[in-house]
């Protein structure tokens, strides 16, 4: 069994990238969206979701020891590839180094996120209108927009780019004609999450947001 | 002037620049070469002048390029270089398809021997671990074995066209001194022998050994094997339908413990 380590390993890596944290990321971005509905709808999402029982096993067996496995073995991966897309510039190659650099990016960036968000709530003991100011307080900084539309776009690619490999990496699409089309209907479903993160973030970057978290 | 001249003048010739290694712990470095040209050389015939007449750029004397070859006809794998970047056979390229100066360069995955000259030991240690042959011998006569369908055959045929030539490890990002990947090439031998009627009965052994370390797992899905692979072998293919396979074996293992 020892042998098979790696592929083990490997696979686990393959599995956890989508269930949970493929799936948490594509909650968490409709979650968010609820800020395009304004503060108020947002903020009852997430008292919603603080309602939910057993929270801190769900946060902690379903997201963080996952995402921190995927995170600190994909480096690994990523870090053992030697990119080649200077003398193989083809489609294929180009995608294999993006889903290096994106998965560095967004461990960066799930990193920091999680540390001004979640961490803050946990440290400060705030309720789900402060959390939603929070929010809007970070996101009305121009930079944090900036940083944030790479973090998105960085992610939900990653995570679509992931699904494809995903799916041959489990000998699902096996032929170069499944393969084909499995990267159109990811790149669909890169554009379609990425609007509807993005619009998220606008959503709280808003000034109209801000005032309406003033009226309460 | 008369048009016989005018040729002469012009006469047309060829620039290498090829990167040289004298021995394989020293450093490599370029070394110019101009030949005249003929039509329909190729880079191996090309490497034959050289050896002829070594002389480089600047007409010093210098000892010829090192390199292999065998069949002269793409079907050896034995002399695989880095030709303007792309890994492939000096034998089927022709110099009229290329842009000058014509870079030569070892396929340096490998460990480099001399010149052109590298040690593909690596591809034949993992065709051993993987077992990619088919035990027939023994000490009586075992009868003719089961028939293949044609849609097997078929498909073997194109696995079957594997040389052994390193040009899918030369153009895959996770073959590097940093990885234990046994290469692309061997997946595709796995599925070869696992998929032919007899050597069927030994198929567990050799999905075994390829998701060892070092096997199918290293994959990372670049893709680059399948579209440098000078035989067309459908690698990535045999790469996907290995995983399906090599996904079951993982649960059966476990599970008929």
């Amino acid at each position: 069994m020892s042998t098979h380590r790696s592929f083990f390993n490997r696979r686990l890596h393959s599995l956890l990238g989508v269930i949970p944290v493929g799936f948490f990321l594509v909650e968490h971005l409709i979650t968010n969206h609820y800020a395009t509905e304004g503060a108020q709808a947002f903020t009852e999402q997430v008292e919603w979701i603080w309602g939910l029982p057993f929270l801190p096993i769900l946060e902690i067996f379903f997201i963080f020891l996952p995402l921190l496995y995927h995170g600190v073995y994909g480096l690994y991966i990523a870090f053992t590839a030697k990119n080649n897309v200077g003398s193989f510039s083809l489609f294929r190659n180009i995608m294999f180094m993006l889903q290096r650099l994106t998965g560095v990016i967004t461990l960066i960036f799930v990193t920091m996120h999680v540390w001004e968000t979640r961490l803050q709530v946990a440290l400060n003991d705030y309720s789900a209108d402060q959390l939603t100011h929070l929010t809007a307080d970070l996101l009305s900084n121009p930079v944090n927009q900036v940083w944030y539309t790479i973090g998105i776009l960085a992610a939900v690619f990653h995570f679509s780019n992931g699904m494809w490999s995903f799916l041959v990496t489990w000998g699902i699409t096996v032929g170069p004609r499944a393969q084909r089309i499995s990267s159109y209907v990811w790149a669909v479903v890169f554009v379609l999450v990425s609007y509807i993160g993005l619009s998220a973030l606008y959503a709280f970057a808003d000034p109209e947001f801000t005032n309406q978290l003033a009226q309460w | 002037m008369s048009e016989q001249t005018a040729t002469a003048v012009e006469k047309k010739t060829v620039r290498f620049i090829i990167t040289r290694q004298d021995s394989p712990d020293s450093e490599p470095y370029e070394e110019e070469f101009e030949l005249e040209y003929r039509p329909n050389m190729t880079i191996n015939s090309s490497l034959m002048e050289i050896q002829r007449t070594p002389y480089n750029a600047k007409g010093e004397k210098v000892a010829p390029v090192a390199w292999e070859s065998n069949c002269l006809e793409e079907v050896c794998g034995a002399c695989s270089m880095v030709i303007n970047g792309t890994p492939r056979q000096a034998c089927s390229t022709l110099v009229d398809s290329l842009e000058q100066p014509i870079r030569i360069q070892p396929m340096d995955t490998f460990p480099v021997l001399r010149d052109m000259v590298i040690d593909r030991n690596r591809m034949f240690d993992a065709l051993k671990r993987v077992k990619a042959w088919i035990p027939i011998d023994g000490t009586y006569d075992l009868g003719p074995g089961p028939r293949m369908p044609e849609v097997e055959r078929q498909w073997r045929y194109e696995l079957s066209k594997c040389m052994t030539c390193g040009v899918c490890l030369q153009a895959c990002p996770n073959v590097n001194d940093r990885s234990n990947f046994m290469g692309p090439f061997i997946i595709g031998q796995v599925d070869l022998f696992n998929s032919h009627p007899t050597g069927e009965m030994n198929k567990e052994e050799r999905t075994d050994a390829l998701i060892g370390e070092g096997g199918l797992q290293e994959c990372g899905n670049s893709q680059n094997c399948v579209q440098a692979c000078p035989k067309g072998v459908p690698l990535t293919t045999a790469i996907a339908r290995m995983n399906r396979e090599g996904t079951k074996h993982m649960f059966r293992k476990w599970l008929s413990r």
